[in-house]
C-alpha cells in the first residue's frame, strides 16, 4: 500500500487510494492491526478528498504576451 | 431519304422510356448539374417525411423543387412562402408526373451573397480534405486538470466559462490565453493564442475556444480558414463554443465537440462535478465504516470464541468439572437410598399383610375358635387334652364361652 503523504497526493492519487483501500478491506484477508491500519488510512483519505472538494477554488493564470503569469 | 425512312416503323417509345430518356438527357447536362436558381418560394410544404417540398417562381416562370431530408436537416434558414432565395443543386425529370424540378442541397437567403458563398465554398473545401471527419473526433476526458481557454479576456464568453467551471469542477486549473476574436486581425492573434497555449502548458487536458453571440460579421474570425485548420489539428481535444445556438461555425465543426454557448462549452468540459465527486466520495467513506464494522465484528466473535475455549481449559473449569461430577455421585447416591427405602418399604408392606392373615382374631371371625383348659390356659388342640367333667374356655370372634366336657 501507498504510503506516500496524504497532503502531497493530487485529488485523483488519494481518491484511487481511497478505493483500493476499501477493495483491499473487502476483499482480503488481513489481521486485525493491518485492518485497522488500512481503516485509518483509509478515513484520512476521505476526509482530505472532501476537504479539497469542500474548498476547492478554480485556479485561473493568464498567459501574458505568450508567457504565463498569475492572475 | 428521309421519306424512304419514314416507311420503316419509328423506334416504339412508351412513356417510361421516353420519359427516362429525357431525365438522361438532363442529367448529362452539365449545366444543369451544378445551378444556383433565384425566385421566391411558394407552396412550401414539410411533411413528416423530413423532405422539403416548394415552388420557385418569379414573374416569368415557376420551377418544382424539393430538397431531400438529408439535406433539409443541415439547413439552418426558416424558410417562409414569399421568401426571397437561392438555391443550390441539379435539374432533372420526375418521372412519375412528367415535371422537370430543381433538386436542391443547399437553400440561402438572397443578398447574403458574399460571405456566405466564401463560407460555403470553404466548408466543402475542408469538408473535402476530411477536416470535419467525425471519426476523427477525440473524447473529451472526464476530468481534465488543465483546461486552457483562449477567448477575449473582456468578454462576457469568458466570465459565463469560469462561473461554470468554478461550479461545476473547481477542482481544475484554467489557463486563459486572451486573444481578440473580432476583426481581421484576429485569426493570427487566435491561432497563436492557441500555439502559446500548447507551449507554456506542455500538459494541457483541453482547449475550449468561445466568444459571445453576435452578427455573422462578428464571429466571421471563426470562419477563417487558418483558425479552423489550427483547430482541426490541435493535437489535444478542442471544444468550441462560439455565439449562439443557431450559430454553426466552420470551427464548430473542425472541433472535437461543438457547444452551443460559451456556457455549454464550458459544461461540456466538465462531464463529472465536484457534487458527483462529492457522492463518490460519501460513498466509498460508506464503505469504509461498513467493512471496518465487518472486521471488528468478526474480531469481537474471534474474541468471544477464545474466552469460551480459555474457559475449557482453566482449572477453574476442571474443579466446575469436577464439582458437578460431585454432585452428580451425591444426586446418584440419594436416588439409591430412596430406592432403597422404597424396597425396604414394600418388603415391610409384604410382610405385615402376611402377619395379617396369621393373626388370630382373623382366624376367629372365620368361624375358627380357640379353646382351653381353665384350669391351666393350655390349648385344647387334641380330643387326648381333656378328660370328662373338664372345665374349658371357648374364644370366639366376639367373646368367650365357659363350658364343661361330657
Amino acid at each position: 500500500m501507498n504510503e506516500k503523504k496524504i497532503e502531497e497526493l493530487s485529488y485523483e492519487e488519494a481518491f484511487a487510494e481511497l478505493e483500493a483501500v476499501v477493495a483491499t478491506l473487502e476483499n482480503d484477508e488481513k489481521t486485525l492491526e493491518e485492518s485497522m491500519s488500512l481503516f485509518e488510512r483509509g478515513q484520512a483519505l476521505s476526509k482530505f478528498c472532501a476537504s479539497l472538494l469542500e474548498n476547492a477554488e478554480l485556479r485561473v493564470k493568464q498567459l501574458v504576451d505568450g508567457d504565463l503569469s498569475d492572475e | 431519304m428521309m421519306n424512304q425512312a419514314s416507311l420503316f416503323s419509328s423506334p416504339r417509345w412508351t412513356v417510361t422510356s421516353i420519359t427516362a430518356y429525357l431525365r438522361e438527357l438532363f442529367e448529362s447536362d452539365e449545366m444543369l448539374r451544378d445551378v444556383w436558381v433565384k425566385g421566391e418560394i411558394s407552396n412550401l410544404s414539410r411533411p413528416r417525411s423530413g423532405h422539403i417540398y416548394f415552388t420557385l417562381k418569379d414573374s416569368g416562370a415557376a420551377v418544382r423543387s424539393v430538397m431531400w431530408r438529408s439535406s433539409a436537416a443541415r439547413l439552418a434558414l426558416d424558410l417562409r412562402d414569399g421568401m426571397e432565395i437561392e438555391a443550390h443543386g441539379y435539374i432533372s425529370i420526375y418521372d412519375v408526373s412528367g415535371q422537370y424540378q430543381l433538386y436542391a442541397d443547399e437553400i440561402r437567403p438572397v443578398g447574403e451573397g458574399a460571405l456566405y458563398q466564401e463560407y460555403m465554398r470553404l466548408k466543402a473545401l475542408l469538408e473535402a480534405e476530411g477536416l470535419f471527419d467525425p471519426d476523427a473526433k477525440r473524447p473529451i476526458p472526464n476530468l481534465p486538470k488543465k483546461i486552457g481557454i483562449v477567448t477575449s479576456a473582456t468578454g462576457a464568453a469568458l466570465r459565463d466559462m469560469l462561473n461554470t467551471l468554478q461550479r461545476r469542477m473547481p477542482l481544475a486549473e484554467v489557463i486563459l490565453a486572451p486573444t481578440m476574436v473580432q476583426g481581421d486581425a484576429a485569426p493570427p492573434k487566435i491561432v497563436a493564442a492557441m500555439d502559446d497555449l500548447l507551449r507554456v502548458v506542455p500538459d494541457l487536458d483541453l482547449l475550449l475556444l468561445g466568444r459571445g453571440g453576435g452578427s455573422i460579421e462578428d464571429l466571421w474570425a471563426f470562419n477563417d480558414e487558418r483558425v479552423v485548420r489550427a483547430v482541426a489539428a490541435y493535437p489535444i481535444p478542442v471544444i468550441s463554443g462560439v455565439g449562439h445556438e443557431t450559430d454553426f461555425t466552420l470551427c464548430d465543426f473542425a472541433a472535437d465537440l461543438r457547444a452551443a454557448t460559451p456556457t455549454a462549452a464550458a459544461e461540456l468540459a466538465t462531464p463529472i462535478t465536484v457534487a458527483e465527486l462529492q457522492g463518490a466520495n460519501s460513498y466509498y467513506t460508506d464503505k469504509l465504516n461498513e467493512q471496518i464494522g465487518r472486521v471488528l465484528d468478526d474480531a469481537f466473535i474471534n474474541v468471544d470464541d477464545a474466552i469460551q475455549r480459555l474457559g475449557y481449559i482453566s482449572p477453574l473449569r476442571r474443579i466446575q468439572r469436577d464439582a458437578q461430577t460431585l454432585d452428580g455421585l451425591a444426586q446418584r447416591l440419594h436416588t439409591g437410598q430412596i430406592h432403597r427405602g422404597g424396597m425396604m418399604r414394600e418388603k415391610l408392606f409384604g410382610l405385615g399383610s402376611r402377619l395379617d392373615a396369621l393373626n388370630p382374631a382373623k382366624v376367629l371371625a372365620r368361624g375358627y375358635s380357640i379353646i382351653t383348659r381353665q384350669t391351666d390356659g393350655k390349648v385344647i388342640s387334641s380330643q387326648t387334652d381333656v378328660r370328662i367333667d373338664d372345665l374349658i374356655h371357648i374364644r370366639v370372634k366376639d367373646g368367650n364361652l365357659d363350658a364343661k366336657i361330657v
